[in-house]
């Protein structure tokens, strides 16, 4: 069946609108415009802040600060694309970042004894394990019991924040374990210039081989291709902002002191003159990095986001071509609850402490980036890739902002305009393109 | 009357939302490279009575036998399984993806890897629409994009694709215009002659007949009778859809006026 050859594509044939060309070929123009609203938005505090944006040190900055909410949007996308809703995020990183905090400071040393080297693994199996079953839990109301989401998750917010307060009856835990605090980025966090450029390879030749693949597939169903061209300067593009990402990682010079300890650990003697050791890449930003390649694939390439997508685009359709709704949307909500799990670690990690008040109002950053990034409410459409942007989006905005010295308050009221802005263009964007 | 065994009996089935009797104590039945016209006003049942052969509800009352064995169709896969395949009124389509992923929507093409195979997908979708749609070039646009008779020509592809043994197809040509639905028309006759049994239901009086080879006429959730169409003449086929009067050649069925 694979090996049939149908009548090959003719789009010279037809009278095409440029938009129609754009998408013969999959180039996403939408990916494109927030591309350059980034830009836009960094050139713009690198100038109001006099070139403090645009340093290593605050790009480096930025990238490890978005990690935590650009896990959470890439979960907050599907669940979103299913006409859903999930108020709950915040309260439940609160709750199972407490839990956690307790299991990796209390249980697991009780149990093998302090810094085991298994303790940070096991933590981060425990928040993933119960983020999980939290979400299956709110996912099974909202599915089987047919609870508006928006209630349900509202309920969450309330219920898990005041169990976060209830695991130690608010008190603080603290420090985490030595291997543990990486996750949250700072100076453990960082993997070093070598790794990091051999990460950054590694990456760089997975997108080469991606784009041929694609090619070498479409060229044998004899689908339209895009011109060799412009793949050639997609992956370069796509090339040069890993390796440019790792450039500025490890042009951002570690501490003297740390470097000095780094390199007589290694039993080199520290020179005269000093020497500049580079950060390279953050263990939490590699950490997004990776739920969102999954995350895009499981969204794209598997039956599982098929579903998603097509219950956000018709419930009743879906269901009466044998998709069993229920159990997908109930997935997506457990799904949701693993990533928070995930954020819950970073957060922790990067506090080195569990509190209860962790989270706080991430709910609505993780909606903000989802929906900054392209994601509709009305249901069925969203990118991972566009929600993680929206993250950065986000923080970028956040972050410029402290730089240049504008209040909290004044703050949220840039964020909010921001996002109500945003979300406007992008419908004028959607119909114009029909 | 046709002495073999139907391949689709359905028996006193009903079906009732909150207190209305959709459906009342209906039975029809479909023969192998049959074609059946399901007629009546709006509201009559026809599109309920059908979505309980293709899993959609499940009736509250009545059986339902393929091939003379009594079967229980409680999901559309279960329907699919028999070999039922429905095009729906309301097209049942998810707007936001193309027509390769509406037409194996829950019947995904899959890699060696388990992933979706989107290429095979897209090469069968461009097979099935040149047969259909010869004209159909927007593959890769989601089907909100497309003009009325196109969706239809989705929804019908994706019916037809997997091989149905009974076809459903509830209004097929209400959004087609008369050179589109002439190619329905054609293909109905091009199943049936591959043995396919039809479940056709419409509007119009005039396809019907030229179409089917048997008609049931429902009003107000019941069966006012099944004719062979030469039994019967167009006039007093609408007669039984208006007035519920059945001919002295049609069968009549419960919701047959008394006189
Ligand atoms: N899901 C439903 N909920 C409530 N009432 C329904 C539902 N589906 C159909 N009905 C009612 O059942 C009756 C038959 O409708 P339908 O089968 O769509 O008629 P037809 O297809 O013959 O026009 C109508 O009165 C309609 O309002
Ligand atoms: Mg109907």
């Amino acid at each position: 069946m694979t090996e049939s050859v149908p009548a090959p594509a003719t789009p010279s044939q037809d009278a095409k609108s440029f938009a129609d060309h754009l998408r013969a070929i999959e180039f996403d123009a939408r990916m494109i415009g927030m591309i350059a609203a980034l830009a836009v938005i960094w050139l713009g505090f690198n100038w109001l802040s006099g070139g403090a944006f645009l340093t290593p040190r605050n790009l480096w900055n930025l990238s490890v600060q978005t990690a935590s909410v650009a896990v959470m949007a890439c979960g907050m996308v599907l669940v979103i694309v299913t006409r859903n809703i999930d108020l709950s995020v915040g309260s439940m990183l609160g709750f199972v970042g407490m839990v956690t905090g307790l299991v990796q400071a209390q249980l697991l040393p009780g149990l093998l004894g302090f810094e085991h080297p298994a303790t940070w693994l096991l933590s981060i199996l425990a928040a993933v394990a119960l983020g999980g079953l939290i979400g299956l839990f709110q996912g099974a109301l909202i599915a089987y019991l047919a609870i508006p989401s928006f209630i349900v998750t509202l309920g969450g917010l309330l219920v898990w924040r005041g169990g976060a307060w209830w695991v130690t009856q608010g008190q603080t835990i603290a420090p985490m374990d030595s291997r543990f605090r990486p996750l949250g980025g700072g100076i453990e966090g960082a993997i070093g210039t070598s790794a990091s450029w051999a990460i950054g390879l590694v990456i760089c030749a997975l997108i080469v081989a991606g784009i041929a693949f694609a090619r070498r597939r479409r060229k044998r169903y004899g689908f339209a291709l895009r011109p060799l061209w412009a793949e050639i300067v997609l992956a370069a593009l796509a090339c040069g902002t890993v390796v440019g990402a790792v450039a500025i990682a490890n042009s951002y010079a570690l501490p003297a002191g740390v470097a000095r300890r780094l390199v007589e650990a290694k039993g080199g003697t520290w020179p005269e003159g000093g020497l500049t050791i580079g950060h390279g890449l953050a263990v939490p930003v590699l950490l997004a990095l990776a739920v969102g390649v999954a995350m895009s694939f499981l969204a794209r390439r598997l039956r599982f986001g098929r579903y998603v997508f097509s219950i956000g685009g018709n419930p009743e359709a879906a269901q009466l071509s044998g998709v069993n709704t229920r159990k997908v949307l109930m997935l997506v909500y457990g799904l949701m609850g693993m990533l928070v799990g995930i954020a819950a670690c970073i957060s922790t990690a990067r506090l080195n402490a569990a509190t209860n008040s962790a989270g706080q109002l991430d709910e609505l950053y993780v909606i903000a980036a989802a929906v900054i990034g392209g994601t509709s409410l009305a249901g069925g459409v969203g990118t991972i890739a566009g929600a993680m942007l929206g993250a950065l989006v986000m923080q970028s905005l956040q972050s410029g902002m402290v730089l240049i010295g504008v209040d909290t308050p004044l703050q949220n009221i840039v964020v909010g305009i921001v996002l109500v802005l945003a979300v406007w263009l992008d419908g004028l964007y959607r119909k114009r393109l029909g | 009357m046709d002495m073999t065994t139907p391949l689709v009996e359905m028996r006193e089935i009903s079906i009732a939302f909150g207190g209305i009797k959709a459906v009342d104590h209906a039975s029809v039945d479909l023969h192998a490279g049959e074609v059946v016209g399901l007629l009546g006003h709006n509201g009559a049942g026809k599109s309920t009575l059908i979505k309980i052969l293709s899993g959609a509800y499940r009736a509250d009352a009545g059986e339902i036998r393929i091939a003379g064995e009594p079967v229980a169709i409680s999901s559309p896969r279960d329907a699919k399984r028999h070999g039922i395949e429905t095009i729906y009124q309301t097209l049942a389509l998810a707007d936001n993806v193309d027509a390769a992923a509406n037409i194996f929507l829950g019947r995904e093409l899959l890699t060696a890897w388990g992933t979706l195979d989107d290429s095979a997908m897209e090469a069968e979708t461009r097979k099935v629409m040149g047969r259909l749609n010869p004209h159909f070039r927007r593959f890769k646009e989601p089907v909100k994009a497309l003009s009325g008779g196109q969706r239809q020509s989705v929804a019908i592809a994706r019916a037809i694709y997997f091989n149905a043994r009974v076809l459903i197809m509830d209004e097929p040509t209400a959004a087609l215009g008369p050179a589109e639905t002439k190619q329905v028309a054609d293909l109905i006759l091009e199943l049936k002659k591959q043995g396919i049994g039809i479940f056709l239901i419409s509007h119009d009086l005039h396809d019907v007949f030229d179409l089917a080879d048997r008609v049931s006429v429902m009003k107000n959730g019941k069966v006012v009778g099944s004719a062979h169409v030469r039994d019967v003449t167009q006039d007093e086929v609408l007669g039984m859809i208006i007035s519920g009067k059945c001919p002295p050649g049609a069968v009549a069925g419960p919701g047959a006026l008394r006189s």
